[in-house]
């Protein structure tokens, strides 16, 4: 196990490495920010002083060293446009991204869970035709538009909702939460639903499937040849059986929804990481785009290997490591 | 033959309600079953013996159903019963052991799990005395160091090993009917043997009554008292082991003997029963052995009775050009 972590950790460095090639020198051949700095009354002099300032002068190999060196110590360089530490508003956003991400998880657990057993225990009934029905449009309907439909329906037609912001947060353990004030929870909801649709209609599909494989497995029979209660087969026998697959494909997805909440952030102007990238591209403040980037890396890896840990407390026959 | 009778099997029809239409997977089965008697029952795939067991213990799934008939245990009806009612039914008094021990446990539950539900569903005991009833049992079936085994997952045990488990666990409430749909026929010779001799001596130690079903003539040869040969949902021939084997009466049984390949002489070739079993769907009236059968005439084509055959044994058979005769 110790040991297949550390492989596994050196393959991370190994693609963390490429990663800030990639990242780097994709984002430092596209424009010129040198703009952004320079106001309209800059003249030459003046445009040449800000080059050499931000270090774009030098060759893209040695500002590329500087990079990695600086990556090393920790440090992504100062964000152009807010002239802090690029990493630090990362943190300090990041509390925002991860509660709506960890919400929409949660949502489309305890939803899809459900609905997706009882599809899979009648599949021509009706109810489960419809349940197929819903997880086919979450799965391919945009996000965008579903958020959109939500804020003009519950926001703007019923006023049910706030259509835009985090509400009231508290703090918890240094941490801004609005998980734990009405206000919050109330801001909460629709994003955090709306994040959660495409995660929702995979666990419903992926339940589903798990069931009708597993109700008809022999060890499902010889468990209700013993007499087990139909309840606790469903609810032991079964699940863990199915949890297998579901664990395997949300631990890859959950990387991805934190990345790309951007879009959801976007409409209900969530201020996560993701609004705060497309702000960041907007402007193109390179240090704060790449240190996005080698974020986002950095928790895909992590995840990655998380989900393979906990992949192998659901399955048995799955052994870290090889075989032995 | 003076035990008690354990399962009355009397008229039964199952079916399988498709879209496509009703397609009968069992015709007019008719059997008992007394304390401590073994019975194999026997035949090729899709004869209807697996179903036989499945209609017993109330396990068919949609769109299989028993349409008719009554099937009794101790004398009291159990088709129609409840849901509830069969749940307690299964394991404590009849329990069923499938073919494949490498899916019959579940991969992602511990032994020692697996053993405490099937306590569990009939017993409320406390967590040590599961423990230490599961350890007995474990060890009854031969399962060296049994107190390691229920930290066990199946995958950690052999075959033999896992099918071992899967006796145990059927067997510990002593239920009083044991089905077994054919549990060696993915083990090893040796193997199979063994699993044979245990079942055998753990049956007949509790007066448990046993239906074994193969479609090995050889495996029932050694094990059984009495033999049940099924083709095409029906029951074709059923009698004493021995007698059956010896003389068989009806033309298929005779077929499935010669087709046992330690009969044949080396060199020779080995012997088949020419074509194959027909769909359910559409079975000819009358013997459905029809088809394949050398001795086939005209009137095979009429519906034919299992028609008592005379001496000991209480041996029947239903065919309207039987191998032995039949006192008229």
């Amino acid at each position: 196990m110790t040991e297949y972590i550390a492989k596994r950790l050196l393959q991370a460095l190994l693609v963390l490495a490429v990663m800030t090639v990639l990242v780097f020198f994709g984002v430092n051949v596209i424009g010129n920010p040198v703009y952004i700095f320079a106001s309209s009354e800059c003249d030459q002099p003046c445009l040449d002083k800000i080059i050499t300032d931000l270090g774009l002068d030098r060759p893209i190999w040695e500002q590329y060293w500087v990079f990695v060196g600086n990556l090393l110590q920790g440090d992504l360089g100062n964000s152009f446009t807010h002239g802090v530490p690029a990493m630090s508003l990362i943190w300090e956003r990041l509390p925002a991204t991860l509660e709506l991400a960890v919400c929409a998880l949660v949502i489309a657990l305890a939803v899809g869970l459900p609905l997706g057993v009882a599809a899979g225990l009648r599949p021509t009934h009706w109810t489960s035709r419809i349940i197929m029905g819903f997880s086919m449009l979450a799965f391919s309907v945009p996000v965008f538009w579903i958020g959109l439909i939500m804020i003009i329906v519950f926001s703007v037609t019923l006023g049910w909702m706030p259509a835009v912001g985090r509400g009231d947060t508290v703090e918890i353990l240094g941490v801004d939460l609005s998980l734990f004030t009405l206000d919050g929870l109330h801001h909460l909801a629709m994003p955090a639903f709306t994040l959660s649709l495409i995660m929702m209609a995979m666990v419903i599909r992926l339940t589903r499937a798990g069931m009708r494989e597993v109700l008809f497995s022999d060890y499902i029979r010889f468990a209700r040849a013993n007499g087990i209660r139909e309840s606790r087969i469903l609810s032991l026998h079964v699940m863990r059986n199915i949890l297998i697959p579901i664990v395997t494909v949300l631990g890859m997805e959950f990387g991805g929804v934190i990345a790309f909440a951007v879009v959801v952030e976007s409409i209900f102007s969530w201020p996560g990481v993701g609004k705060m990238l497309i702000d960041a591209i907007a402007v193109l403040d390179r240090p704060l785009i790449v240190a996005y980037l080698i974020f986002v890396v950095i928790m895909f890896v992590a995840l990655n290997l998380l989900t393979d840990i906990l992949y192998s407390v659901l399955d048995p026959r799955v052994r870290l490591g090889g075989a032995r | 033959m003076s035990a008690p009778v354990v399962l009355e099997v009397e008229n039964l029809n199952t079916s399988f309600l498709l879209p496509s239409g009703e397609v009968k997977a069992l015709r007019d089965v008719s059997f008992q079953l007394r304390r401590g008697e073994i019975l194999g029952l026997v035949g090729e795939s899709g004869s209807g013996k697996s179903i036989t067991g499945l209609s017993i213990n109330g396990l068919l799934s949609p769109p299989g159903r028993v349409m008719s008939g009554s099937i009794r245990l101790h004398g009291e009806e159990i088709t129609g019963l409840p849901h509830a009612a069969m749940r307690r039914l299964r394991g404590a008094k009849i329990a069923m052991v499938f073919q494949d021990p490498m899916m019959t446990l579940n991969p992602v539950l511990r032994i020692g799990v697996q053993m405490g539900d099937a306590l569990r569903a009939h017993l409320r005991i406390s967590e040590r005395e599961c423990r230490a009833r599961s350890v007995a049992a474990l060890e009854e079936v031969g399962i060296p160091a049994p107190e390691d085994r229920l930290n066990a997952f199946p995958h950690q045990l052999s075959g033999g090993m896992r099918q071992r488990v899967a006796v145990a666990i059927a067997l510990l409430h002593r239920p009083d009917l044991v089905i077994m749909d054919e549990p060696t026929t993915a083990l090893d010779v040796t193997i199979q043997g063994q699993i044979l001799a245990l079942v055998q001596k753990l049956c007949r130690e509790r007066g448990t009554a046993l239906i074994w079903i193969t479609h090995d003539l050889a495996v029932v040869a050694g094990l059984a008292e009495r033999i049940l040969v099924m083709y095409a949902g029906r029951i074709v021939e059923d009698g004493a082991i021995d007698d059956v084997l010896d003389t068989p009466a009806h033309p298929y049984t005779s077929g499935l003997i010669d087709s046992v390949p330690s009969r044949a002489q080396r060199g020779q070739r080995l012997r088949q029963i020419p074509g194959r079993m027909p769909a359910l769907t559409d079975l000819p009236e009358g013997c459905a052995f029809r088809p394949r059968c050398g001795f086939a005439t005209e009137a095979c084509a009429a519906p034919q009775a299992l028609r008592a055959l005379g001496g000991l044994g209480g041996r029947h058979v239903r065919c309207c050009h039987p191998l032995i005769p039949v006192p008229s």
